[in-house]
């Protein structure tokens, strides 16, 4: 097992330099001068000199990414032009609204996606079953920025005065800004702390500041809903065909016939061996959730990664760009990693055949 | 008991020339086919096929056509996409306005909600079924033209990632050795961004457009099409077929011509029918983003971001273009599901 993890490590360098240098190769194929971009098209020749001089952006290509990576392996992302402030400061502000978003988009998922898939095998091609699969069907299908334009309609304005109603925008209640937990708590200012006090629901249970958590957990469900829709519909597919395929095998049948509980026989001889792919599908759906992060982000107002990403695009934010696009690309590549390496502990059939 | 196979072809009489099955043989089968269908007799009959009975030749086609009709969802997804290609096509016929002519002065404000005079709307106001959108248009009429758009690009899309796709697997699961890893890993590094992000990259170098959005989804799906032909090009270069082929020395290129391409078609199929349905999606997305097709081409993805700060007043124009992008990948999807388990049952999500 050790060894295979630490295998499945170094196969991943190479995509992870290959990440790196479309990276910075796409921060340099986006047209328009990062010196105008950041300083204003009133910058004079001289002052664009001093500029790229400062950056590095005068020298070769080569150079710059040679000097690119050794940032980053310094954990040094660069400073953005546009807020005037490092990369990473800015990731330890914007990041966490963003896991916020996608680890309740995932519970969702998961939590209603796994056990409609399990009600459809146990009752296949039953009313429950047709429903929930034309249900998922519809689901892949929706457009994620329409869901969440006519989710905020819904609960917005058509329940604005009932118990319904959410918000339409936002993490917050507008103007409330709750106390961060190190500070409460007496603690050094640092980034990591940082980091996590804007995880606004993780910072309002450590501070027992249930005003904030109501209002940061309302603002969230309809973002969340959304970016939901379209994994919560392919783990819910995955699940039933999955768990269909095992219902069929031979164990199965040999546990029904011990006179086993049609529920023990469904939950853990076939639930457990069906969720293996399921388990697949749900690393997979992380780079569907990061595309859908963009969309959504935007419709709801968020300042995560995906909104910032494509305002830094937008303004030629070179530097909030590349560190941002990276960030993302390296989470997805640990995810999958993560996935392989669940996938060999739950099945050992799949260590022994790659080891 | 009457032999009531006298008149039929035996399989035991293949010596003689054996009479190709004329239409109208095949016709009364089909038919004797529907009335077992119907009835409950005839489906036992059904599943307990007459040895001596013959089954008229079909090829893999006829079969997987007759295989898709029987799956409901199949064919919803068909009649689906059949509307949307008639509706694509006779646009100008059908639609009541031209989808780019501002009707402001014509008993048009601005954001109309739907009028139908059938349903009440008063006889003196112009008909706008879906309403107008902000520009004083016709929504309906925008949005059947849409649909020439919405359909060109997703399959626009996916044939040109299908071509450079398959090139890429062909030579990776044909060659092996270094083609195959740097080929694969460059397509592991395109497939570690998230679609959508890469496709946003790939139109800011290129600049906003329908035809660059088009081309950026198209790479961004490339190594999905890669993959699934370099995994049947792998599993066939070991079968024998193959194996015999290279033994009498016939050409490479006519072995993958002739016996890898065609072989390897039916999981491309599949996927590619799949392909547009998410391409579309990607391109509604690009377009609400700004980045795709351009107003004032009406396009549902743009038509939605051109209203979405109205949703709170005037929903039916964030609603409708909506609805119309989801008919679309909803036929896509419907279909694909269908041929995958029409073509080939083995294959799985």
């Amino acid at each position: 097992m050790g060894r295979f993890i630490l295998r499945r490590l170094l196969t991943a360098i190479p995509v992870l330099l290959g990440i790196l240098a479309v990276v910075f190769a796409i921060a340099r194929l986006i047209p328009g001068d990062p010196c105008i971009a950041a300083l204003g098209e009133r910058a004079t020749e001289e002052v664009c000199n001093a500029y790229n001089e400062r950056y590095g952006l005068n020298r070769s290509i080569p150079a710059q990414f040679a000097i690119y990576i050794g940032d980053v392996l310094q954990g040094d992302l660069g400073t953005s032009f546009r807020f005037n402030k490092p990369v990473t400061d800015l990731m330890i502000e914007r990041l966490p609204t963003t896991i916020e978003l996608s680890v309740a988009a995932l519970t969702i998922a998961v939590f209603v996606g796994v056990p409609l898939g399990v009600i459809s095998a146990y009752r296949h091609n039953s009313k429950v079953d047709v429903a929930t699969m034309v249900g998922a069907n519809i689901g892949v299908s929706m457009p994620v920025f329409w869901l969440g334009l006519m989710l905020q309609y819904l609960f917005a304005v058509q329940l604005k005065d009932t118990f319904l109603s959410l918000p339409p925008s936002g993490r917050l209640d507008a103007g409330m800004l709750p106390e961060p937990f190190w500070e409460k708590w007496g603690l050094p200012e640092n980034g990591v702390f940082e980091f996590i006090s804007n995880l606004v629901i993780v910072n309002a249970i450590l501070t027992l500041n249930w005003d904030a958590f109501w209002s940061a957990f309302t603002h969230l469900i309809l973002p969340a809903v959304a970016l939901a829709t379209i994994p919560l519909a392919i783990i819910a597919r995955m699940t039933r065909s999955s768990l269909l395929d095992v219902l069929g095998l031979d164990y199965v049948r040999t546990a029904r016939a011990k006179g086993q509980k049609e529920r023990m026989v469904v939950l853990r001889h076939g639930l457990r061996n069906a969720m293996l792919p399921v388990i697949t599908v749900i690393g997979l759906s992380l780079g569907a959730l990061m595309g859908g992060a963009i969309l959504t982000e935007t419709i709801f107002n968020l300042s995560g990664v995906g909104k910032t990403l494509f305002d830094a695009i937008e303004s030629r934010d070179y530097t909030v760009v590349q560190g941002f696009t990276l960030i993302i690309a390296v989470a997805f590549v640990l995810v999958n990693m993560v996935v392989d390496i669940m996938y060999t502990y739950l099945d050992p059939r799949v260590r022994s055949a790659d080891a | 008991m009457p032999d009531e196979h006298a008149s039929e072809p035996s399989t035991f009489a293949t010596a003689a020339p054996v009479p190709k099955p004329d239409f109208a043989g095949d016709a009364t089968e089909v038919e004797r086919e529907l009335r077992a269908a119907r009835s409950g007799a005839g489906r036992w009959r059904r599943k307990v096929p007459d040895p001596l009975e013959v089954q008229p030749a079909r090829g893999l086609w006829g079969n997987a056509f007759r295989q898709l009709l029987r799956k409901k969802s199949a064919v919803v997804g068909m009649v689906m996409l059949g509307i949307l290609v008639l509706v694509a096509v006779f646009a100008p016929l059908i639609a009541p306005y031209d989808p780019n002519e501002v009707l402001l002065g014509q008993g048009v404000t601005p954001r109309d909600a739907p009028c139908i005079h059938l349903f009440g709307c008063a006889e003196d106001t112009p008909q706008h079924i879906l309403g107008t959108d902000g520009n004083g248009r016709d929504e309906f009429s925008r949005i059947l033209f849409g649909a020439r758009v919405s359909l060109a690009a997703g399959v626009g899309a996916v044939l040109f990632a299908v071509v450079i796709g398959t090139a890429i697997g062909l030579v990776a699961g044909y060659y092996g050795r270094w083609a195959d890893s740097v080929l694969m890993r460059l397509m592991d590094v395109l497939l570690a961004f998230p679609s959508l992000l890469l496709a946003i990259f790939i139109v800011t170098v290129f600049g906003p457009g329908l035809v660059n959005a088009i081309f950026a989804i198209s790479i961004v799906s490339i190594p999905i099409y890669a993959r699934v032909v370099r995994s049947t090009v792998v599993s066939l270069r070991e079968s024998d077929f193959v194996k015999a082929d290279i033994a009498l020395g016939v050409s490479t290129p006519r072995i993958i011509w002739h016996r890898i391409l065609p072989n390897s078609l039916t999981p491309l199929i599949v996927q590619a029918t799949l392909g547009v349905a998410t391409a579309v999606l990607e391109i509604a997305a690009l377009s609400f983003l700004g980045l795709g097709v351009q107003p004032p081409t009406a396009e549902w993805g743009s038509m939605l971001a051109a209203e979405r700060n109205q949703v709170f007043t005037a929903p039916h124009l964030v609603f409708f273009p909506g609805i119309a992008i989801m008919w679309n990948v909803l036929a896509f999807n419907l279909l694909g599901d269908g041929l995958r388990d029409a073509l080939d049952p083995r294959l799985n999500l």
